[in-house]
């Protein structure tokens, strides 16, 4: 399994997530050689961080849109 | 309440009768739930609250009572010969034996009109296949743009960014504000939804409204923002009104919400659950290293075992053994050899002590030498004058010849 080099602060949590388990799964199937699981399992652990850090601190950002055609808003 | 057979049957008193006819009035589904269409008339408000009137059609006529409670609720003001639609119960008035229509609501008539509408355009889409199963999208689990298209004023808006800041704050939104109601809806509610989706590319619409009554809400039953919910290019989840309204967009989306707090919902998951799930893998993650780890370690240990039972080392040792072997044995023929020789030095020895000369002088002889150094052997060999050295076992003697006596 080739090892992403993609910087890790530029991964989307979904991204992460998602790296981060196709890497267990690898590890999981149990055919790699022992250094390229050693990389893998370092990759994982740097993602597991990340993503954990990324809920922690995690707060809902809402835009809103200034340009549609919007008639009386009434409601 | 009747007698029975062993008896004549006897008459039955007007009030039971009427109890009766009210029951089985009272019983039916079909007459508690009803909506009446008719023309007002006769009527009468008087000063207790409560409404009286005839709701009649061509041929016949129905007596209505409003109780006081409900018709404080009407929005609708009243008047002989309106047209109206009124919801309620027939129940029995049993002081007068009449059957009367206890109203809670009431709409005007051309209402009805628009549920026609409704059906006939609901009728159409449908057989265009506009609402078909096949055509539904998945909704993301975990989307992470999230587009909604309401009223930036309304609590509806407030209620779904509350749910999903509580839920899953990993979102992101982008609000398209558009008119939910009233003339311009429609077109708001259409560009709103095209701008977000070009502008924000969400992974999911929300397209929501609060609750409100069926004319409020007519703006979800367009044909033109229905076909738009269709035509957007992402799911659309519609969590319009109440539970029990639905509009033609909650048909021509791919979710259907029962609230826009419920829409919400349907497109989030608990932050909660994620975070769980981040552990597990974070669990396997762990797990799979050490399951690793210890393969290696064994199958290492194995090798290593291998390695020593096939390894050069052994014969070393064994040949180092027999060169210490053979070591000790010239050591032993070495240390053999030289007592011989000891032994052999120290015979020599005595056998050279045997024959000093020096030690035939310690039974008294003595060797007589001339001034020269010369052995004595012979009287004849020295004359009288003659000095002699006299070597004895102790010490040396110096003498004169003062006679000879050869022998003959």
């Amino acid at each position: 399994m080739p090892i992403s080099t993609t910087p890790i602060e530029e991964l989307t949590y979904e991204q992460a997530f998602a790296e981060l388990e196709s890497i267990v799964n690898a590890l999981e199937a149990n055919q790699l050689a022992l250094e390229e699981s050693l990389a893998l399992f370092e990759r994982g652990q740097a993602l597991s961080h990340y993503c954990a850090g990324l809920l922690d601190r995690a707060e809902l950002r809402v835009t809103q849109l200034t340009d549609t055609r919007s008639g009386p808003l009434d409601e | 309440m009747f007698q029975s057979s062993l008896f004549q049957p006897v008459s039955i008193s007007v009030s039971d009768l009427t109890r009766y006819v009210r029951t089985l009035l009272e019983n039916d589904s079909v007459l508690q739930d009803i909506w009446v269409l008719g023309e007002i008339s006769n009527l009468s408000r008087p000063a207790s609250g409560h409404v009286y009137f005839t709701l009649k059609d061509q041929s016949s006529a129905l007596r209505c009572v409003i109780w006081k409670t409900s018709a404080a609720r009407l929005r609708l003001p009243l008047q002989n010969g309106m047209a109206v639609e009124a919801h309620g119960q027939i129940s029995l008035y049993e002081r007068d034996g009449q059957y009367q229509l206890y109203i809670d609501s009431m709409r005007p008539a051309g209402e009805g009109y628009l549920y026609q509408e409704f059906l006939r355009l609901k009728a159409r889409l449908e057989a265009e296949g506009l609402f078909d199963e096949e055509r539904k999208r998945p909704i993301p689990a975990r989307p992470r743009r999230i587009g909604i298209v309401t009223s930036p004023t309304g609590a509806a808006l407030q209620d779904m960014l509350n749910t999903l800041r509580r839920r899953y704050p990993l979102a992101e939104v982008c609000v398209a504000p558009a008119a939910v109601q009233g003339d311009d809806a429609p077109a708001a509610l259409v560009a709103a939804m095209r701008a977000v989706c070009s502008l924000f590319q969400p992974d999911v619409v929300l397209l929501a409204r609060g609750g409100g009554s069926l004319e409020d809400l007519w703006a979800f039953n367009d044909e033109w923002v229905v076909r738009a919910v269709a035509a957007l290019p992402v799911p659309v989840i519609c969590g319009v009104g109440h539970e029990t309204d639905f509009t033609l967009c909650d048909f021509a989306a791919d979710l259907r919400a029962p609230t826009p707090t419920g829409a919400a919902e349907l497109c989030s998951c608990e932050i909660g659950e994620v975070a769980g799930e981040l552990d597990d893998l974070r669990g396997r993650l762990e797990n799979s290293i050490l399951f690793r780890a210890q393969l290696y370690r064994r199958a290492l240990a194995d090798q290593a075992a291998q390695l020593a039972y096939v390894s050069p080392i052994r014969r070393v040792q064994n040949d180092r053994q027999r060169v210490d072997t053979l070591a000790a044995r010239i050591d032993r023929s070495m240390r053999h050899v030289l007592e011989l020789k000891n032994a052999r030095a120290r015979g020599m020895a005595s056998r050279l002590a045997a024959l000093n000369p020096l030690a035939v002088l310690g039974r008294g002889y003595a060797v007589v030498r001339t001034g020269t150094g010369r052995i004595v052997r012979s009287a004849g060999e020295v004359i009288p004058g003659d000095m002699l050295d006299i070597r004895v076992a102790q010490g040396r003697i110096q003498a004169d010849v003062t006679g000879t006596e050869p022998t003959p």
